[in-house]
């Protein structure tokens, strides 16, 4: 049902713009891929299914030139918030195709449950997933597979879009767990932390892909990580200049990362990079009192320069 | 070659200890859902059953390696001169690799072309290519985007193997394809594997007509990569998905670029070489500001063309790809290299 009523309104926006993007199948039946729509031909191709994980917002800041119509789900959504705060998009030259979300999968968690064995099919049936390998059908229940965001969705519903795909929706998350998995690993000492993050960097191949699939790392071709004049980082592959590129780049995204969780999604080394930026956005939202991507009419935090924030009360003693 | 040998399954990881006493040994590593090569060490759990994420590519070409180290000395007598002191790093060691499958293997046959034949011999690979044996374990089943016979090659390929193993049902059939792999046979001293051989061919021979086939015969194709050179529309159109950052050059065993930077603090320093990719924006930059590959378009056809055309070109036809499938597997887009190979071929004009 949604899928028809998807390509309906493709067909309606289609002509409004230069390029739509959506999702297609990708080269096996685990993977989607970004769909670039040109032709009425091409809408047939569209999927829509927990498949389609990508924030095919990442691409706008890039397509200025052109007229796009882009189709989110809930959390993808704020990314376009945050575009029109950051003024890294001109809103009036994109079309949003919203679509309430009920959840995603994670494809390292798909695999992993199927033993890493190769796909043959997968279908949706009720609140499960039943995928076939060499070794048989396995139905696996969608919660087990689900990456960590979807599991505290408070934004299944896009929260700014021009068209929307069927009736919003409420989430039915608890609040109070948003952070829940950050205060948990908190709970660790910091020499148990450091030592955590140590083994998981060192796997660190300096891909750079979760930077570039960052829809907020809009710096790219000026990425210090590479920029030879000057050298701010050293191309050494250690742990010192693998750990000292991840700060960097969390850092860069105080107040502006808006979950979307696509650093940690691409990352071939199967870093959990999106937990640094959690525990930031878990900072300010303590320190400000501040959710980036929710209103376009917001200034983010780090971005105002002020010597003392108005949430702050004891600054004014 | 003929010398054969045969490992019983439940003889393997002595087989693999053993080997560790002779030389630095690599194996294939389970770390958590990921397999990596790792050096060998007791207690690691070793996965032979699926391609690692990654080649063992930086055995030899390391992601980032010491050329030399140097030190800055003033002459006390006149202070305007500098004398460089220089370390050179030539020392390697007698190094096996163990599991890499036989795309994998064939990634090095590709550097060696550059490294070694093309006339200006690198003698940090040279170093570490003959100090290395490769043990290669061939492939019974293709793995999500694999595409091996596509590029002439196959899942049971011996270019750029010492040794092949094949796994059967009771055990692995190992088949020499060097003088260097020969002498590991002999050394572990092995019963004799012929009476397999004909099993493993069997085994090999199916696993061979598994694997997908996303696109024709290669003859024209770097001609016609030459002739789409110039159509911005059609590498606009494959590379829209692609989000440029290096994931499929860095997981890839046949890309062998790189980056030669001073890493220096005071009066000393090192020269570092370390992996660099062409779908990066500073790949090409130039000192003067401008960039002849600025858009993700230009990068991409580059990656593309290089495998495709230019290096085939140059190399009597051989392809630089391997077919592994790395690229598509965990490119974060599935971006899909055989794909854009097929329409290249279908391409008009």
């Amino acid at each position: 049902m949604t899928l028809s009523k998807l390509k309906e309104l493709v067909q309606q926006v289609l002509p409004e713009v230069d390029v739509l993007i959506g999702y297609k199948q990708g080269f096996d039946p685990v993977h989607a891929t970004p769909a670039f729509v040109t032709k009425p031909e091409q809408i047939n191709d569209l999927i829509w299914n927990p498949l389609c994980v990508h924030n095919l917002c990442s691409y706008l800041p890039f397509m200025k030139d052109k007229k796009v119509g882009v189709i989110v789900k809930g959390c993808d959504s704020r990314t376009i918030v945050q575009y029109m705060q950051e003024k890294l998009i001109d809103r009036t030259k994109v079309r949003v195709i919203g679509i309430p979300c009920r959840g995603v999968i994670s494809v390292n968690k798909v695999l992993h449950a199927v033993n890493h064995q190769p796909i043959e099919s997968i279908n949706f049936e009720g609140g499960n997933l039943v995928v076939k390998t060499p070794e048989g059908p396995k139905t696996i229940p969608m919660d087990e597979v689900m990456p960590a965001k979807c599991s505290i969705c408070q934004y299944p519903t896009p929260l700014n879009y021009d068209h929307l795909v069927g009736e919003a929706i409420q989430s039915d998350k608890p609040k109070e767990k948003v952070f829940e998995d950050i205060k948990e690993f908190e709970k660790l000492s910091l020499e148990e932390r450091r030592k955590y993050w140590e083994k998981e960097f060192d796997r660190c191949i300096r891909c750079y892909a979760c930077r570039n699939a960052c829809p907020m790392c809009v710096c790219q071709d000026q990425c210090l990580a590479e920029s030879r004049d000057s050298h701010w980082t050293s191309q050494r592959d250690d742990l010192t200049e693998k750990y000292m590129f991840h700060m960097i780049h969390s850092l860069h995204l105080a107040g502006r990362c808006i979950e979307c969780g696509e650093c940690e999604r691409v990352c071939p080394m199967e870093i959990p990079v999106a937990k640094i930026k959690k525990k930031i956005g878990m900072e300010l939202k303590e320190l400000f009192d501040y959710v980036p991507g929710i209103n376009p009419e917001d200034t983010p935090p780090m971005y105002t320069f002020k010597a003392e924030e108005a949430t702050i009360q004891e600054h004014k003693l | 070659m003929a010398h054969s040998g045969f490992i019983p399954k439940d003889n393997l990881n002595s087989v693999i200890e053993a080997l560790s006493k002779k030389a630095r040994l690599f194996v294939p590593v389970e770390e958590g859902d990921l397999v990596l090569f790792k050096p060998f060490a007791a207690g690691q759990t070793m996965c032979f059953s699926r391609p690692a994420n990654l080649p063992p590519k930086a055995v030899i070409f390391p992601q980032s390696d010491v050329l030399f180290d140097f030190n800055l000395k003033k002459d006390m007598e006149n202070l305007k001169k500098v004398e460089v002191e220089l370390k050179e790093n030539l020392d390697f060691p007698s190094t096996i690799i163990v599991g890499c499958r036989p795309c994998d293997a064939q990634g090095f046959r590709i550097y060696d072309r550059v490294y070694l034949e093309a006339g200006a011999t690198d003698p940090y690979y040279k170093g570490r290519r003959e100090k290395t044996t490769i043990i290669t374990l061939t492939c019974n089943a293709p793995s999500p985007g694999c595409f091996c016979t596509s590029v002439g090659r196959g899942p049971a390929d011996e270019d750029g193997s010492d040794l092949l193993m094949t796994e059967l049902p009771k055990g692995y059939y190992l088949e020499a394809v060097t003088d260097k792999g020969e002498a590991v046979l002999k050394e572990l001293g092995l019963a004799d594997g012929s009476a397999y051989r004909e099993e493993a061919e069997k085994a090999q021979e199916s696993a061979a007509k598994a694997v997908r086939k996303p696109f024709a015969s290669l003859e024209k194709t770097p001609e016609k990569l030459i002739g789409l050179f110039d159509d911005q529309q059609f590498w606009e159109a494959e590379a829209a998905k692609c989000i440029s950052c290096g994931a499929c050059t860095y997981l890839c065993p046949t890309c062998y670029c790189f980056n030669i930077t001073d890493e220096q603090a005071g009066s000393r320093g090192e020269r570092i070489r370390s992996w660099d990719a062409c779908m990066f924006a500073h790949f090409t930059l130039e000192a003067s500001g401008h960039n002849p590959r600025p858009s993700k378009a230009q990068r991409l056809k580059n990656r593309v063309g290089h495998k495709f055309s230019y290096y085939p070109t140059r190399y009597k036809g051989v392809t630089a790809c391997c077919g592994c499938g790395r690229c598509i597997r965990y490119c974060p887009v599935s971006v899909d290299i055989s794909e854009i190979v097929a329409h290249v071929q279908g391409a008009q004009g």
